[in-house]
């Protein structure tokens, strides 16, 4: 067990040592961070003396190291264009996109798992053949459609919704939610079925086809043959084996929901950091681009851990030694 | 349609053995009797009764009642009849409080009963434990107590022995039998192994194409057949007690369900078939104790009826006497092959373990003279694959030399021997369905084997006519054809190259019995024919006491004994090889009852001291738990054990 998350935390630690290198060179390939920072007047010698003084000069390992201890000490730099610390800027997106991105996974969650099972277990209802053909839709239409959809329904034609923003929100100092006010959960209602909507149907589909994988087995059969109740065969062990594998591509999607955030925010205005990275990226702002990447890098590590341990938990076969 | 009319009846407390070959319905009639026809199957037409009850017309609700409560059910293969996420503790609880008014406490008091009932030793820990934590014996007995949790009165028991070791095997057969006896309950025995049925069963039905072609008392379907299908099933089948020349051989294989001729199914591949035969359909008939579905036995038609035929000749005899004289083809010397199964390092770091070494074979000693076929027998996991493997040089040799043809090529290594060689040895698998590549015709497989520079069209339709196909299934892709062609195939390739040794895993088990005589015979004919030499691989004793001059037995990585095919099987040496020999159903052991050797083969990460068959050995002394056996000769049989030797046995 020790060693099982031993194992895999040095994994995830030379993952992201991987992930800092990558978002470290961004720093010295895309773009001159000096011209970066300084306007054009400035001379060659007095950029020469900033680009000693930085420490840019340095041999690259001297400068991963120094960008590695500044890292840990959560210290990302000066926003290029904001000129604010890259840190309070994205201490200050965060909550507007792990908000938005808990909500749409609870959604996708509690609706993918239900719909997979009952598609599964009544096969050929006419409720289950709608619930895929539009599963076909929610797969298939690109999601920034389905927002503008949204908003030219809920929000342009019946005035029931807002379009954009985060309604009001309250601080909390550390922390700022629209989960307290009645406008700030009318915001979230468009955006986080905009972002749920393709991972439902994703869910929806993978727990269909796993478990009409398990009701196939031989453990299904013998439960049946045994008498045991339709529920306790569908439910206890059925659902049960579902969900070992179903648990692994959840918790990778759930990462890709904080991840992919970025169209669903840019289309309803979400101040997240989705909505940050788009504009860093158009203003070509490194230090913002990179310690974004390392975040989202960071959560999919942390996800896919959290993920390994639940698995271990779920299935005995891994818990307990072999044989006797 | 896949079942089609049958009828068949099973007395309160009998045992009813159901035989055929795969895809005969065996199964889907067991499946129709406990409501779980899976869909699109569904009963069109008949009616089951069930103690005077109909029950195949009452609603899934009505059914579930009846099955585990009054019909219980037991399937193949006990690694996956049971659900891994929950203790087996839990799954009979659960399965006794669906039918028996008990609270949790008192359901669980009755499933360890039960686990005790059905012989899994240090039943109040086992009870919590997973069922990936039983070896695949314990679970079969876990089923088993699953299947008896309320005290069913009939048990269908679909193949429960195929997937267990010969001497699980018998454990779990003797234990069906004596829980059914004391507990009156009757069983549908469905399986395609005849010598289980004649141990088993009361009486027999033998399906054929999805009807019921005889059924009858075991003895008079063992020894007077009537249908001449059952008559070339029963010659077909290998025994470990007689000696024949040739299995009588069905030609053909069972027609596909979509594909049935009309008139009787059988017609195509009968010798008796006469006109009616082709066109009216046999209903079952009385005649004698029996009844059969055989128009040879109508009225209208007296005739004689066919009759089991085994040939006794000395193929074997001259085969052998020849392979004395002959040199030595092949000669394993020391032969060791480990694996390195370790947990990571940081595993063994952090758990303070050392590093796990598998033993797959163990000093492993010799020889395979020229023109012989040399058996090499034991239970899974014993290391009969690693050896073939190892000689025909998919592995490197641990330690020791397998040298081919020491007279002329003093000792050369595993690899040499490979580059030198490799035309002169080939290998045969088990599964004809995943050895040969899909996507090629046979004629592209068969090629491959061939030299370069003597590909032709006219060897390869030579080696298929070799092969028993015909020249224009060269053109055809693999998936068009049977388990039994596919394996000739296989045989086609492996004579590409004009070898001298065939190495052959488990030839025939994937296949049905009369499509393995037929395999059988083949090989036979080409080894006459061609001069070859075959190590012959299998954890079927009959087959390998059928095809074999010489034997080997393997227990755990080692050869405990060898002697020449008669010789061992009729005055068996090492303890091991008694039981084992004791453990085989055979057809002549009808209604045998016996005490089926005890314990399970231990687990080979590590091996009991000393000999390893000792925990489990009836004639176990301080030496055997110490000191490893040595082997010795004794009239010809080389044997490793100290029993032997001090002469106790």
């Amino acid at each position: 067990m020790v060693a099982f998350i031993l194992s895999r935390v040095l994994q995830a630690f030379i993952v992201m040592l991987g992930v800092a290198m990558i978002a470290f060179s961004l720093f010295n390939y895309v773009g001159d961070p000096i011209s970066n920072l300084v306007g054009i007047q400035t001379s060659a010698e007095k950029r020469e003396q900033l680009r000693e003084s930085l420490g840019l000069n340095d041999p690259a390992p001297v400068q991963f190291a120094r960008f590695i201890s500044r890292t840990v000490q959560f210290e990302f730099g000066i926003s290029y264009q904001q000129k604010r610390s890259v840190s309070s800027i994205i201490a200050e997106r965060m909550p507007a996109t792990l908000e938005l991105s808990f909500v749409s996974a609870l959604l996708a969650l509690f609706i993918g798992i239900p719909m997979g099972v009952y598609t599964a277990l009544n096969r050929n209802s006419w409720l289950s053949h709608a619930m895929l053909s539009l599963s076909l839709v929610g797969v298939s239409l690109p999601t920034f459609l389905i927002g503008i959809m949204l908003i030219f329904v809920f929000a342009v034609q019946l005035h029931a919704l807002p379009s954009f923003g985060r309604g009001q929100v309250v601080d909390l100092g550390f922390w700022t939610t629209g989960f307290l006010t009645a406008s700030g959960l009318k915001a979230l209602i468009m955006p986080s079925i905009t972002l749920a909507l393709f991972q439902m149907t994703l869910i929806m589909r993978l727990v269909r086809s796993e478990m009409l994988e398990v009701l196939r087995t031989d453990y299904i059969k013998f439960a049946r043959a045994r008498g045991l109740t339709r529920r306790t065969v569908n439910f206890g062990y059925a659902l049960m084996n579902t969900l070992v594998p179903v648990i692994t591509i959840t918790g990778l999607q759930l990462g890709s929901i904080i991840a992919f955030a970025i169209i669903t925010e840019t289309v309803f205005q979400w101040p997240g950091m989705g909505l940050m990275f788009i504009q860093a990226i158009a203003e070509v702002d490194i230090p913002v681009m990179s310690t974004y990447l390392m975040l989202i890098a960071c959560f999919f590590v942390i996800i896919n851990l959290i993920v390994d341990l639940l698995y271990y938990f779920v299935d005995p076969r891994l818990r307990v030694d072999r044989g006797w | 349609m896949a079942v089609d009319n049958v009828s068949m009846q099973i007395d309160r407390g009998e045992v009813l053995g159901v035989v055929g070959e795969s895809g005969a319905g065996k199964s889907m009639t067991g499946a129709a009797i406990i409501g779980l026809l899976e869909a699109p199957g569904r009963i069109a037409e008949g009616e089951i009764l069930f103690e005077g009850q109909r029950i195949d017309t009452l609603s899934d609700d009505e059914l579930r009642v009846i099955r585990g409560r009054q019909i219980g059910a037991i399937f193949q293969d006990p690694l996956t009849s049971l659900n891994p996420l929950h203790t087996v503790g839990r799954q009979i609880i659960d399965t006794i409080v669906t039918h028996l008014k008990l609270s949790q406490r008192q359901a669980r008091a009755r499933a360890l009963e039960l686990l005790q009932e059905v012989g899994i030793p240090a039943a109040k820990e086992r009870i919590d434990h997973y069922p990936h934590q039983f070896s695949g014996g314990m679970r079969q007995r876990v089923v088993i107590a699953l299947a008896l949790c309320a005290d069913p009165k009939l048990i269908i028991a679909d193949e429960p022995t195929t997937a267990l070791d010969v001497s699980i095997q018998a454990q779990i057969i003797a234990l069906l039998r004596k829980l059914c006896d004391e507990h009156g309950t009757a069983i549908m025995l469905i399986t395609h192994d005849m010598g289980v049925i004649a141990e088993t069963a009361d009486r027999v039905a033998v399906m054929y194409a999805g009807r019921v072609g005889e059924i009858g008392p075991v003895a008079d379907i063992i020894h007077k057949p009537k249908l001449p299908y059952t008559v070339g099933l029963m010659g077909s089948i290998p025994s470990i007690t007689t000696e024949v020349d040739e299995l009588a051989q069905i030609d053909g294989a069972m027609p596909r369900l979509n594909a049935v001729p009309p008139g009787c199914r059988f017609h195509p591949r009968c010798a008796h078939a006469f006109e009616r035969c082709h066109i009216d359909l046999p209903e079952l008939i009385k005649a004698g104790s029996s009844e059969v579905a055989c128009w040879l036995y109508d009225e209208k038609k007296p005739g004689k009826g066919p009759s089991v035929s085994r040939k006794e000749t000395a193929r074997k005899k001259k085969a052998s006497a020849k392979a004395a004289e002959a040199l030595p083809l092949v000669k394993v010397d020391g032969l060791k092959q480990y694996f390195d199964v370790s947990p990571p390092w940081l595993t063994r770091v952090l758990e303070r373990s050392g590093r796990q070494i598998v033993k797959a074979v163990d000093d492993l000693e010799f020889t395979i003279n020229r023109g012989e076929t040399f058996g090499l027998v034991g239970e899974s996991g014993c290391g009969k694959s690693t050896v073939a493997r190892a000689i025909v040089g998919l592995y490197t040799p641990t330690a020791g030399t397998i040298t081919y043809m020491p007279g002329e090529n003093g000792g050369a290594t595993a690899k040499e021997r490979v580059a030198e060689f490799d035309d002169k040895i080939q290998m045969i698998f088990q599964d004809p369905h995943a050895s040969l590549n899909p996507r090629w015709k046979v004629a592209d497989v068969i090629s491959e084997s061939i030299p370069e520079d003597r590909v032709s069209a006219d060897r390869v339709a030579e080696l298929l006519r070799q092969v028993g196909l015909a020249d224009a299934d060269g053109e055809k892709y693999p998936h068009e054809f049977s388990g039994g062609q596919r394996q000739r195939i296989s045989i086609a390739r492996a004579l590409g190259g004009e070898p001298e040794f065939l190495i052959c895993d488990e030839p025939t088990s994937a296949l049905d019995v009369s499509v393995q005589a037929q395999i059988l015979n083949l090989m036979v004919d080409l080894q006459r024919r061609l001069g070859l030499t075959y190590l012959f691989i299998s954890h079927d004793l009959a087959v390998v006491h059928h095809i074999s001059t010489r034997v080997g037995v393997m227990y755990l990585g080692r050869l405990v004994e060898w002697a020449e095919t008669e010789r061992l099987f009729a005055n068996p040496q090492h303890p091991y090889t008694r039981l084992l020999l004791q453990s085989v159903p055979d057809l002549s052991k009808i209604g045998m009852r016996r005490a089926p050797m005890a314990g399970e083969v231990p687990n080979p990460l590590d091996p009991p001291s000393g000999c390893a068959f000792h925990p489990r050995c009836p004639f176990v002394q301080d030496r055997c738990l110490s000191e490893r056996p040595m082997s010795i000769e004794v009239d010809g049989t080389h044997v490793a054990c100290h029993a032997v030797e001090e002469g106790r046995v």
